[in-house]
């Protein structure tokens, strides 16, 4: 597969969307893993580092699920690629900036990704649409288990699977959800949420990871421990922490129709007006316009096949994925503008809001 | 009045009170603005790492400087930069380094999870392997034929149980 095949096919996230991903969008675990006696890639010379991607890279290109699927080093892929797999969350901000000595292979369906010489010799990544923590560790430990045929992993009795910073020791998993939380938004409670979430030993992040923001009120929710427990064990708390996460969503946009359900379909109805007929959207806007429409979705305002369009278009307004469809490279201020031409071009054509349906719907 | 608290770092007045609450333990640590800024404190994405850096400076351990990892050239100072190590072999060189950063930085401070039972087992194997060799040309330097002839018999053993399956 090339990575043009690879970015003309649409990605397991906007494929498989239905009502079942209504408030967690996508699940995501990642184990680290390293070769035994092999220096890490941080540390180690190009020469090194060579050596290791080339072990590396032959073992996992070999095994089932990746048959047939992309298999490229870093250095092969332009910055707009680079971007667009950042975009689709099948590597990494960091994997991206690495210049040599780095490499990925992704399934064809885009569900497996196993990233080379970031941090740690290898990591392994499953993508599922949905709240899928269960089918995305039997995934992902399916494929670490094929690749322990062929590699010689670094793990210790008491210290577990050796990785380059101690925070990933263990386990070395880190397992996440992606969940669409507007109303916690819409009504100031998230940095509630936040500090909870951070005294049950989870961590709270925006769409793309460390560091960024959390537009379209789309946040990351993940695992901070990863030594002295079991991967299940995790998955187990994680599972019961969303679970009341969504929990307090459902009652947050409960009371929100409650208090003033003017105002909440006041944002919604609008959010369809800027989409239909604006000619400037960042980035951020376009991500707030869009998460209003998909709350929309939620509470019936909109019809339910709307939805993977939302979904598709949460991805597809990234700069990479817009500066890809027009084929060329622009300025930030251009992009505002392909944006803005791009979504109103997909809401010419979208189902009128109908707020009857949604007043009955949100009250169930 | 009581006295104003002082930076743990640098002893100017502390503006930045923290306290974090992980695995039911309580770390509370008092910082000046500047060494807030410049520990990262004051971002919460770069939080768990600063806590990792801080709770190294504020707990300075006996210095092992001077030790070097043998395998990979890496030192204390080093990891001190980067933050991370250099090689699976570091954490055994570094281990009174490692230890008591663990302790709160996780639930527990030893594995509990998969174990690559495969990988291990072939590991097994191969220090086994090594073992017959050298017993092997040690028996025959002796001429002791009888030992020869079974560690020969053990390593052919042996070497078929490590083969490398094909990829599956």
């Amino acid at each position: 597969m090339t990575i043009e095949s690879l970015i003309e096919t649409p990605s397991e996230l906007t494929d498989s969307s239905n009502s079942k991903t209504a408030i967690v969008l996508m699940t995501r675990i990642r184990l680290a893993r390293n070769l035994a006696g092999t220096v890490f890639p941080g540390w180690a010379k190009p020469s090194q580092r060579e050596a290791s991607l080339a072990i590396c890279r032959a073992a996992v290109a070999a095994t089932g699920p990746m048959k047939r699927g992309l298999d490229v080093s870093v250095s092969e892929l332009t910055e707009l690629e680079k971007q667009i797999l950042v975009e689709r969350h099948l590597i990494s901000r960091e994997l991206s900036g690495t210049k040599a000595g780095a490499g990925v292979v992704i399934s064809r369906d885009q569900a497996l990704s196993v990233m080379i010489n970031e941090e740690d010799h290898l990591r392994i990544q499953v993508l599922r649409a949905g709240f899928q923590l269960k089918k995305a560790w039997n995934a992902v430990n399916d494929l670490d288990s094929a690749l322990e045929d062929q590699l010689d992993y670094a793990f210790s009795p008491t210290l577990g699977y050796v990785t380059a910073c101690p925070t990933n020791l263990g386990t070395a998993m880190r397992a996440s959800a992606m969940l669409h939380l507007p109303a916690l938004v819409i009504a100031s409670q998230m940095e509630k949420v936040v500090r909870a979430v951070n005294q049950l030993g989870m961590v709270v992040r925006g769409l793309f990871g460390e560091g960024s923001d959390a537009s379209g009120s789309i946040f990351q929710i993940s695992n901070q421990t990863t030594l002295g427990e079991s991967e299940e064990e995790i998955i187990k708390r994680l599972g019961s922490v969303l679970n009341s996460i969504i929990e307090h969503e459902l009652n947050a946009r409960e009371k929100l129709i409650e208090a003033d359900a003017g105002k909440l379909f006041d944002k919604i109805g609008r959010a369809y007006g800027i989409l239909q007929n604006s000619h400037l959207l960042s980035s951020g806007e376009a991500m707030n316009l869009l998460s209003l429409i998909r709350l929309g979705i939620d509470l019936g305002t909109y019809p339910e096949a709307s939805r993977p369009v939302v979904d598709r278009l949460f991805i597809e307004a990234q700069p990479g994925h817009l500066q890809h469809a027009q084929k060329g490279e622009f300025e930030p201020g251009q992009r505002d503008l392909l944006r803005a031409t791009r979504l109103r071009t997909e809401f010419a054509g979208f189902a009128r809001p109908n707020f009857s349906a949604s007043a009955t719907n949100g009250k169930n | 009045m009581a006295n104003p608290l002082k930076c743990d770092l640098c002893s100017k007045p502390a503006t930045v009170h923290l306290t974090q609450i992980v695995n039911n333990k309580v770390h509370k640590v008092d910082l000046c603005e500047e060494c807030a800024q410049a520990k990262g404190v004051t971002d919460p994405s770069g939080f768990s790492l600063a806590d990792l850096l801080l709770k190294a400076s504020l707990n300075p351990e006996p210095p092992v400087s001077g030790v070097r990892c043998e395998q990979c050239g890496f030192t204390q100072a080093d990891f001190k930069k980067h933050g991370r190590m250099g090689c699976p072999q570091c954490y055994e060189v570094f281990q009174s380094l490692i230890e008591p950063m663990l302790d709160g930085m996780h639930k527990g401070l030893v594995h509990r999870g998969k174990v690559p039972q495969k990988a291990l087992a072939r590991k097994t194997l191969h220090d086994r392997l090594a073992k017959l060799e050298l017993d092997l040309s040690d028996a025959i330097k002796t001429e002791r034929y009888e030992d020869a002839a079974r560690c020969r018999d053990e390593i052919n053993q042996v070497k078929q149980t490590v083969a490398p399956k094909p990829a599956s």
